[in-house]
């Protein structure tokens, strides 16, 4: 059998690698049967849409180009919303993982090193339980901050700086320069840019513990063009 | 081309087949220079990353050189491109000449060669286009996935047609062979169909583990041992050590090595069980790996001064001794101890250097150093070049690990201590400065290999014309053929 093409071809080749595939791969897919996958239509979160409402009124034009212009009707709106986030999290999703961020950031928060001090709670395993960790984006190296409870904890304003340009924001920062996000300048991002600072309010945006700063209240700011304040 | 010497039965051939008729040399050739140019593709991005580090990348902000997709370029360019093209030139040396049969048919060789480029080629632009998909190693976009597939099922076939022909026990290369085409089929369709379309989360992120470690573990260490067991004893003129010691090593790296992919996910939400199970198999098939190292070692006992001697010996022993390390480092960095430290840092990506580059990568670059005057018919047209093809990829090599490894214990140190996150990327300047001049080093060292490999070429091409321009070639100096 040791030697033998079909003892090699069997046990070894199918046998084992069977084995293996049973034991590692189905058991965890067994044990979590009974959590529910969320589809992305589901991810919304009153959290998340302070974030996505608040796009629309920090980049109105951006926002009106990419999205179109909400209902007038409060309860249609709100569908309308939900809507557009779940296709802004797609494409910041297909974003996130194009453009191999998750190759420099990682989402998820070890029970040691102190990480729990540094980002806030240790993952479960329901958080990662959506259609938009197929494949999961642990991720693998962590050359900037892991990013899983990102969300809240900077504006949106901030992100698009960063974005076109990390040194601005982060002296010693040696992140890339994204400037094909935006249509030349930070106050002007583009469909990748908005869904991808969407993608990335909503990491964490589950959680009891996401921060923020600013109670969400229906502002007129939208009328407002906001030329001025956006090259800061 | 079909019209091969059909050996229609199944019995061994009366008369052992000559060269020619049972290999490909033309084919070989192109699969190790495809091999070659994607090794440079794979440089550029690696370069491209290491200076946006060290904050120098002249090309910032563009988005067709963006260091993020040219990352993945780099990773997969080395795995697909590199080590799968390399690999394939080499099996079609080596199957034909160890089964005395030729490949299934030729005309099937020659097809896998395009697609496979074909495949390669359009992961790259893919990657450069932004189109991603989400699992390490395997980030070739979803819609080539199922090509590539069809792919490794073709090259499985054409290579264990001769093989399947064979009666009685095999060899040991061929152990390692027939496992791996399995295997890698297996892996491939596990690991790019399984978390995209049928599990999310820590479930699919077992499964990411599992695609990431089998593609090294049941893909390219088959076949680099595979090919060790072949090219050594031929090389050194003398049997195997211990053939005891093979088979514990095939079989114990059959057993434990497809149970440890979780170790790449520890401490996340995956059961703890699971990730117990995969620290101690982990450290099982370094125990495993020991007595292979040994088995090969006592192979070389009393013809030390071959490795000083012959070239592509010395590549191979210098592998196996970056094998030993990497392994003995992945017995250490495996624990729940190390990782707590030393996960998410720059010590995986040395270790990950050191195995792609420091282990296989120089195995291959020994076998193309070995193969290229045969196939050319003409010796190396310096072996000063060789020597510093050798030295500066060894080098480059052993500088840029101890580098990244030590940098990421620093970057390590720094989390845990809650320095602001600014710290570990300033502690880690002078370390990617550092890696950047072994990069270079490496890159000197397979300019020098192809400049070589050109002139040779030349020198080649004007024997044969001052020989009468025959098809025939010349009397080929066989000295360590078998």
């Amino acid at each position: 059998m040791f030697e033998s093409k079909s003892g090699v071809f069997f046990v070894a080749g199918l046998a084992f690698f069977g084995f293996a595939f049973l034991s590692n791969a189905l058991v965890p897919a067994m044990m979590y049967r009974d959590l529910p996958e969320k589809k992305v239509e589901e991810l919304a979160n009153p959290n998340l849409r302070y974030q996505f409402e608040d796009l629309a009124h920090r980049f109105p034009e951006a926002f009106k180009e990419v999205y179109g212009t909400p209902p007038t009707d409060s309860t249609e709106a709100s569908d309308w919303y939900n809507g557009k986030i779940a296709e802004a999290l797609t494409l910041g999703r297909k974003v996130y993982v194009g453009e191999a961020c998750w190759h420099c950031h990682s989402q998820f928060v070890r029970p040691v090193s102190n990480e729990d001090l540094r980002w806030g709670p240790v993952s479960s395993s329901e958080e990662y339980q959506n259609e938009l960790q197929r494949p999961v984006m642990f991720g693998t190296r962590r050359v900037g901050p892991d990013l899983s409870r990102e969300g809240g904890r900077r504006s949106s304003d901030w992100h698009a700086v960063h974005f076109f340009k990390p040194t601005e924001l982060s002296e010693g920062s040696p992140m890339p320069a994204y400037p094909w996000f935006f249509d030349g300048s930070p106050d002007k991002p583009n469909a990748r840019g908005l869904a991808l600072i969407t993608y990335i309010q909503w990491l964490g945006s589950w959680l009891e513990s996401y921060p923020y700063y600013e109670d969400f209240v229906p502002s007129p700011v939208a009328e407002i063009t906001l030329e001025s304040d956006a090259t800061e | 081309m079909a019209d091969e010497t059909q050996t229609t039965d199944t019995a061994v051939p009366a008369e052992i087949p000559k060269h020619e008729q049972l290999v490909d040399e033309r084919l070989v050739a192109w699969y190790f220079l495809a091999a070659l140019l994607y090794m440079f593709i794979s440089l550029s991005g690696g370069f491209l990353m290491a200076f946006q580090l060290i904050k120098h990348n002249p090309l910032n902000g563009i988005e067709l050189f963006s260091p993020g997709r040219w990352r993945m370029v780099h990773t997969n360019a080395i795995a697909y491109g590199f080590l799968a093209n390399a690999f394939l030139g080499m099996l079609h040396w080596v199957v034909p000449r160890l089964t005395l049969r030729p490949v299934f048919d030729r005309r099937l060789s020659l097809a896998i060669f395009v697609a496979w480029q074909g495949v390669v080629v359009a992961t790259a632009v893919g990657l450069l286009l932004g189109e991603a998909q989400g699992l390490e190693w395997g980030e070739t976009p979803v819609w080539i996935d199922p090509v590539a597939q069809l792919g490794l099922l073709l090259v499985a076939i054409n290579f264990m047609a001769p093989i399947m022909k064979q009666k009685g026990p095999m060899y040991v290369t061929l152990w390692y062979f027939v496992a791996a085409f399995i295997w890698t089929f297996l892996t491939y369709a596990m690991g790019n169909f399984v978390p995209q379309y049928f599990v999310s989360g820590s479930s699919a992120g077992a499964v990411g583990g599992l695609f990431i470690h089998d593609l090294v573990g049941l893909f390219v260490t088959p076949l680099g041992w595979g090919m060790m067991y072949y090219f050594v004893p031929i090389l050194l003129k003398k049997p195997i050590w211990s053939h005891g010691l093979s088979l514990v090593g095939f079989w114990g790296l059959a057993f434990f090595y497809p149970l440890q992919g979780i170790h790449h996910f520890l401490y996340t939400p995956i059961p703890m069980f699971l990730q117990y199970g995969a620290v101690m198999s982990t450290i099982a098939v370094e125990l495993v790996v020991m007595t292979v190292v040994i088995n090969f070692f006592g192979t070389l006992w009393g013809n030390g001064r071959q490795f000083w001697d012959n070239m592509p010996i010395r590549w191979f022993y210098t592998g196996m001794v970056y094998y030993f390390l990497t392994c003995l480092q992945c017995s250490l960095q495996v624990t729940m101890t190390f990782q707590a430290l030393i996960h998410f840092t720059d010590w995986v990506v040395g270790h990950a250097h050191l195995v792609m580059f420091g282990v296989f990568s120089m195995w291959l670059l020994g076998v193309m150093t070995y193969l290229f005057p045969r196939l050319l018919r003409q010796e190396w047209y310096s072996q000063t070049l060789c020597e510093w093809h050798y030295w500066l990829s060894a080098g480059g090599m052993l500088v840029m690990a101890s580098d990244l490894i030590l940098g990421g214990l620093f970057q390590g140190w720094s989390w845990a201590a809650l320095q602001p996150w600014d710290a570990s990327v300033e502690i880690s300047q002078p370390f990617w400065a550092v890696r950047v001049v072994a990069g270079l080093a490496i890159l000197g060292g397979q300019l020098a290999f192809v400049y070589n490999l050109y002139r040779t070429w030349q020198l080649s091409k004007a024997s044969l014309t001052s020989l009468g321009g025959s098809s025939e070639p010349p009397s080929v100096d066989r000295k360590y053929a078998d």
